[in-house]
């Protein structure tokens, strides 16, 4: 498995030209997909697509001058799948507020140009976020205020004036009219934390405690940080009724305790305290115990199975091959522009457009995982698994509800979904990405001799 | 830290290959079960906006699609809606399909697996796929006769027509009063759909029963016909054979009830023949020769003539029946009454002209069908029916001695009504008591001509206007199964 410490060492080219390249036929699709959804919905491409090209090319070559000055070894491939997800999103959300302008007439609520402002804030944190953020390395160093911060975004949605229940979960906050998701914004916090505080603790927490079938499990004593986890997500659940979250926050904990301290142990443990509180959860609360009811047998469609059942038939009614953009039904789902904005794709792109679109998917965790392996220090390792691991389980959890794989919780779809709070929190986790990934696959100094933590190696799955 | 980074990809793929999965299961695997999900508004949509295809008898449609300046596009229309209501059946947004625009669906919408080549057309043609045509076996001017008979018939008369050929099992004729308007249903104004079929369902009459083939009556001295063939074919009786008479019958077993017939009579005597008893529809007779075959054998019989099956596919159908549970043995009286059609005897007028037409076809009881041809879009025949023989439900010298036994009937009996000049018709009438609150029902069972049969007819008719004796059954439904016989041959 490790390469013996003489490997020469890997000079990694920057690849930007192929990441232009990348990011144009990115553009191209997207563009492409508003010209489809102005034919399917309405007979003509859309008027604004022009200008919208125009717009898009300009904020692609401004990005792509920023990571190409800024972080110039970074990883090609991460901005042009973000860049493709993110624009589809949009037009499927223009797609579905020309649907909802059929419906309603003049007073439809309009979300594809609010989105496309987040996108554009999204994009402004992402460089901001390249741009202070020089070194990732500098990031421990306020470890212990990234947990604060993390547990006042938690805490913000439950205090009374900023506070607000929508749809029967209490994750939003209201700044100035407009509502934020902290949960969001906390996921990246609790990242951070945690690598910080697991790169120092690491050591302790990897001491064997009892073996039992052939596994080490960790000592009793050190069961502290892991159970105070498993409590702060259980609150997640039972206050802010935020199942997806929960999962979410407690899944991301386990998975790099176990990175840093690679004991599979933790796994067990981290394992077991999940099922007890899925069980508990699943027997206690009546909003968990509905979504496993719905989840188990969907059929007759009931007002609990209605939204689920809309979202299969709309994916089986897309085939293979899909309605084409604009000429399916995908506004007979609720919530088709954010929650199910996965089945949407599904039903007007088909399987093909779906499997693709889940592969896109797979690639940014794997980029984000291939990162870690490639860092050479372990808070960077830590922090990149986190993050890729965050994204992917945040995938799975969405898509796998919708696919009635697990039972269905309330999460965004990354880039997708309608949403400021998920777009703005997701471009600074590829920022984060990207810069670590710069960080790593910049030649070391000439002076300096190699001081790697790890021998690195190419991922073979 | 990278071997557990290498194990946390390895999950991270276990758990995409879960979801590529799962949206393959969904979208290929599961799709076609999802589609046909009831309420899938996507499905419903589509196949509510399509060019459906025609149901036609001969060249005029019955039920047809017309463009439509509104989100569908095609508005489903049946120009003659009442007379062809039981056999289209409705297609509504709201409420689904039901009649042959149900059975017959996949080809009217133009899903069916032999329209592949012309929806391939028409996708790369960018047309919309169409559907294609069905053609149905029944006879315009039979029809016509059967709605006109049943609307002719005095006050609040309810009934139900059926007409087949008996060679081949095709339908001529199938209709019921009352009944309802299709078009109500296929608007696309939903809110008076909802209205119309709230009003539909509300009422007692039940006017979207297809009265020919979803309602069982007691079919009354019609079955005797059933009876009769069962005791030729147990008891080698023929139609010279002397059988019992009288004025009442009783059996050890009876108690003090005694059988008794219409009118008091005795049936010319205690001792007459097979064709004497047919002819004055003589209750003795019948209850005596039923406990002579016994329960086994007549519900084998009236099984070989159908009853107990469901053998009309295209269109909803309840099966009639001997007994209701046939595992329960009848006492005497029951029996003796199962053999002139009462107690819990009760079959459809399509089996009771099946049964007739089998046994005006020289014992072969053919296969109901109503659609004669299938055609693409572009008219290219897909599917021709075939006749289909299920059964011989008797022998051929038994159904040819029950043949001029009933030709008898209509020639001296109680079956004068249906008697048409220059034709030989065999029939048989019937007149079944229900509750003493209702009115009975009246039969007519006939077929003609007796040397070459074309065609078979049940009428069944309740009224508050019928008298409680057999003779009604023959006042009542006999002329309406003569004009439709008339109909059908042309005379």
């Amino acid at each position: 498995m490790s390469s013996p410490a003489t490997t020469p060492a890997v000079v990694h080219r920057k690849r930007r030209g192929a990441e232009a390249l990348l990011i144009a036929l990115a553009l191209a699709i997207v563009i492409f997909a508003f010209c489809a959804v102005g034919l399917g919905a309405r007979g003509e491409v859309p008027g604004f697509v022009a200008g919208l090209a125009v717009l898009l090319v300009v904020i692609a070559v401004a990005t792509h001058l920023v990571v190409r000055f800024v972080a110039p070894y970074a990883d090609p491939v991460l901005v042009p799948l973000v860049v493709a997800l993110n624009g589809l999103g949009i037009a499927m959300i223009y797609r579905l507020d020309l649907a909802r302008l059929d419906s309603l007439g003049e007073e439809a609520k309009q979300f594809a140009g609010r989105q496309v402002m987040w996108t554009a804030l999204g994009l402004l944190l992402f460089v901001a976020v390249l741009l202070v953020v020089r070194d990732h390395r500098k990031l421990q160093a306020y470890t212990y205020t990234f947990g604060l911060a993390a547990l006042v975004l938690l805490i913000l949605p439950l205090l009374p004036v900023v506070g607000r229940q929508i749809n029967g979960a209490r994750i939003w906050i209201n700044i100035g009219g407009m509502s934020l998701q902290p949960g969001e914004f906390a996921k990246i916090c609790l990242a951070i934390f945690f690598a910080g505080y697991l790169v120092v603790k690491r050591d302790a927490l990897a001491l064997a405690g009892r073996r039992f079938m052939g596994i080490d499990f960790p000592r009793g004593r050190d069961l502290g940080p892991i159970l105070a986890a498993w409590l702060v997500s259980l609150g997640v659940l039972i206050f802010q009724r935020d199942l997806g979250s929960s999962l979410l926050f407690f899944g991301l904990f386990v998975v790099m305790l176990y990175v840093a301290t690679e004991r599979p142990g933790w796994l067990v443990v981290g394992t077991s305290l999940f099922l007890g509180g899925a069980l508990f959860a699943a027997t206690t609360f009546s909003h968990v115990q509905s979504r496993v009811d719905a989840w188990l047998s969907p059929f007759p469609v009931t007002d609990g199975t209605f939204q689920l059942t809309q979202g299969l038939y709309g994916m089986a009614w897309g085939g293979l091959l899909g309605r084409g953009l604009g000429e399916g039904n995908p506004y007979l789902t609720p919530f088709a522009y954010s929650d199910f904005i996965f089945a949407s794709f599904a039903e007007e792109l088909g399987l093909a457009g779906s499997m693709a679109i889940l592969l896109m998917y797979g690639l940014i965790v794997e980029r984000g995982l291939r990162i870690a392996l490639l860092c050479r220090d372990a808070f960077g390792k830590l922090l990149a698994t986190g993050l890729a691991v965050s994204f992917a389980l945040q995938v799975f959890v969405v898509v796998g509800g919708i696919t009635r794989i697990i039972p269905l919780t309330g999460l965004t779809t990354p880039f997708m979904s309608y949403g400021g709070s998920s777009i703005l929190a997701n471009w600074a986790i590829i920022a984060l990405l990207l810069r670590i990934s710069d960080q790593s696959r910049r030649p070391p100094p000439e002076a300096a001799p190699m001081q790697m933590d790890d021998a690195t190696q190419v991922v073979k799955l | 830290m990278n071997r557990p980074i290498r194990v946390m990809s390895i999950v991270c793929l276990v758990l995409f290959t879960a979801l590529l999965i799962g949206v393959n299961y969904i979208q290929f695997v599961d799709a076609d079960t999802l589609n046909a999900k009831n309420g899938n508004r996507r499905v419903i949509d589509e196949e509510f906006a399509r060019e459906r295809g025609p149901i036609l008898v001969g060249d005029r449609p019955i039920a047809e699609s017309v463009p439509v300046d509104d989100q569908w596009k095609f508005q489903r229309r049946y120009p003659e809606a009442k007379l062809y209501a039981d056999i289209t059946g409705y297609f509504s947004y709201t409420y689904g399909r039901s009649g042959l625009e149900q059975s017959q669906n996949d080809i009217l919408s133009g899903s069916d697996n032999r329209l592949f080549v012309n929806r391939v057309v028409d996708l790369i043609g960018s047309n919309q796929p169409r559907g294609g045509s069905v053609s149905v076996t029944i006879n315009r001017r039979a029809q016509r006769a059967a709605a006109e008979g049943i609307d002719n018939l005095p006050g609040d008369a309810k009934g139900a027509v059926v007409a087949l050929d008996p060679s081949t099992g095709a339908i001529l004729a199938m209709t019921g009063s009352p009944t309802y308007n299709p078009n109500l249903l296929a608007s696309h104004n939903l809110d008076e759909v909802a209205k119309a079929w709230k009003r539909l369902n509300a009422d007692k009459d039940k006017p979207m029963l297809n009265r020919s083939t979803q309602q069982i009556l007691p079919p009354g001295s019609t079955f005797k016909i059933i009876t009769a063939a069962a005791a030729m074919e147990k008891l080698n009786l023929g139609p010279d054979s002397q059988v019992k008479g009288g004025r009442g019958l009783t059996a050890p077993g009876f108690g003090s009830y005694v059988l008794r017939n219409q009118g008091g009579g005795n049936c010319g005597g205690n001792r007459i023949t097979l064709t004497q008893a047919l002819e004055v529809s003589c209750n003795v007779t019948f209850g005596d020769l039923a406990m002579k075959v016994g329960q086994e054998d007549m519900a084998r019989q009236a099984d070989a003539f159908g009853f107990g099956a469901r053998d009309l596919d295209q269109l909803p159908m309840n099966p009639s029946q001997f007994t209701s549970d046939p595992d329960v043995e009848l006492e005497a009286p029951q029996l003796a009454q199962s053999g002139i059609g009462q107690y819990e005897v009760a079959a459809t007028p399509l089996q009771m002209a099946m049964a007739t037409g089998a046994i005006a076809n020289g014992g072969a009881l053919m296969k109901p069908y109503l659609v004669s041809t299938v055609r693409s879009p572009d008219l290219k025949t897909i599917e021709t029916a075939k006749p289909e023989k299920i059964r011989d439900a008797i022998s051929g010298s038994t159904a040819a001695g029950l043949s001029q036994m009933l030709v008898d009937v209509v020639e001296n009996g109680t079956g004068g009504s249906a008697a048409i000049p220059g034709v030989e018709v065999g029939g048989k009438t019937g007149t079944a008591q229900s509750t003493a609150d209702r009115p009975p029902y009246a039969w007519f069972v006939s077929f003609a001509p007796a040397d070459d049969p074309k065609v078979a007819v049940a009428v069944v008719v309740e009224s508050s206007s019928t008298g409680r004796d057999d003779i009604s059954g023959g006042r009542l439904a006999g002329p309406i199964a003569r004009s439709v016989m008339q109909a059908v041959l042309d005379r």
